[in-house]
């Protein structure tokens, strides 16, 4: 399918950029392109003005910023996978990087792009989650920092403005925390129908796939685990307070189930790890 | 607006609408048929095609997004009436059934090999993730694509 008609715009700059999504009201940045360009040509989305910001330097690759790994959001998940400095401070990333969609998704698709679109099947936003991230975000009035806990807002909804622009992803270093990265799928390339990102340092943090209209934290087994239970008996809350989705690939009782089951997995190979 | 890249080698300037999908750019603007449409929904992989020497999916990519960068499609691998050892390897192996996703699976292959030049079956099995075969020929796919890590 062809997407609808739209106008184009190349940014050269985040200040550019900023500026062209501010000029029109139903304009949107363009990145790799591998969340919005399916949704546009199933004419889900039709934007009127696409800005590319796919060109503006220093938006690409990862630094060390001491106490985190700043991930720029033009970063490509290949690169993800394959970054020295994430795979020592971040591994659970590299993991989850490793695993989105296919070779040719990996080689095209961004950071940045998987978070701001917020959808609740893909997976970096789960894993961001458990490792209590946080998103640099800028616009018309100057740059913010928006802790991951707080972005994801409903279905392909976050707290990202229209006219704001995503430009690093912030991730604590916990290089000696353990971890694990749970999916179920049916197929090659297939999203989750249920996934999980299990972070312990400290306290443990849960990041679910696909489990609420947007990613969410398993808040249920967190607590449970806090109070003492053991990976078991915690597992058993992953899906409490949550109404996972129903559709064709499973009912929401199967993914309520799932969350069980791979929660305790995650639990227990994080425990071993 | 215009567009200009380079296409198997050779330089193109083209005036392409902003909601041209490389994929249609290629076929209908640069009449290089060997590239096929499958899916149409980013799954299937026949569309598959080398930018800047990596696999991508052209039916999701724009062409502007392409603008300065350089294209490779099936028909540009061979070289001076040769085939490519892919193209050789996918022969001799009878690598394909009914042919269709041949050309993305060739391309994907090559954009494979060149990051993991030396894989195990399983790996390559891996490396076909993003790539289907709609007569499951998968089988002699992954023989041809060791035999030509071999080569």
């Amino acid at each position: 399918m062809i997407p609808a008609k739209f106008d184009y715009a190349r940014a050269s700059s985040v200040e550019e950029a900023v500026r062209l999504l501010s000029s029109e009201e139903d304009s949107k940045a363009l990145a790799g392109g591998h969340s919005l360009l399916p949704l546009m040509r199933l004419r889900i989305a039709a934007p009127t003005l696409l800005v590319d910001i796919g060109r503006i330097k220093g938006l690409s690759g990862v630094r060390d910023k001491g106490d985190a790994v700043g991930i720029g959001a033009l970063t490509r998940h290949a690169d993800v996978a394959s970054d020295a400095t994430v795979g020592r401070e971040a591994p659970l990333l590299a993991k989850v990087a490793s695993q989105i969609g296919d070779p040719q998704v990996r080689h095209r698709g961004t950071f940045g792009g998987s978070i701001a679109h917020g959808d609740p099947a893909s997976d970096l936003p789960a894993a961001c989650l458990a490792l209590g991230a946080s998103f640099v975000a800028v616009g018309p009035e100057g740059e913010r920092v928006i802790p991951a806990d707080d972005f994801f807002q409903g279905f392909l909804t976050t707290s990202l403005e229209a006219n704001e622009v995503l430009t690093e992803i912030l991730v604590p270093k916990a290089a000696g925390a353990r971890w694990s990265f749970q999916k179920f799928n049916r197929r090659a390339q297939d999203w989750a129908i249920v996934g999980c990102a299990v972070v312990q340092n400290g306290l443990t943090r849960i990041g679910l796939v696909n489990m609420e209209a947007a990613p969410v934290r398993a808040k249920g087994a967190e607590e449970a685990l806090a109070d003492g239970a053991s990976a078991g008996e915690a597992a058993g809350h992953a899906s409490d307070g949550l109404e996972p989705p129903s559709d064709l690939n499973a009912s929401s009782e199967f993914r309520r189930h799932l969350a069980s089951v791979l929660v305790r997995r995650g639990l227990e190979e994080a425990g071993k790890s | 607006m215009e567009l200009s890249l380079t296409v198997n080698g050779k330089a193109r300037t083209d005036d392409v609408e902003p909601r041209l999908l490389l994929v249609h750019y290629l076929r209908d603007v640069a009449r290089l048929t060997g590239t096929n449409i499958g899916c149409d929904t980013s799954s299937c992989g026949a569309c598959t095609v080398h930018m800047d020497g990596e696999a991508v999916k052209s039916c999701t990519v724009l062409a502007v997004q392409a603008d300065g960068h350089e294209i490779t499609t099936i028909e540009g691998l061979a070289s001076d009436g040769t085939m490519h050892p892919m193209q050789e390897a996918f022969r001799q192996n009878h690598a394909l059934q009914c042919g269709y996703c041949t050309p993305g699976m060739v391309m994907a292959a090559t954009s494979f090999l060149k990051e993991n030049p030396h894989p195990t079956e399983a790996e390559v099995r891996e490396g076909l993730e993003g790539n289907l075969c709609r007569c499951t020929g998968y089988h002699n796919i992954v023989k041809a694509i060791l035999a030509a890590a071999q080569s």
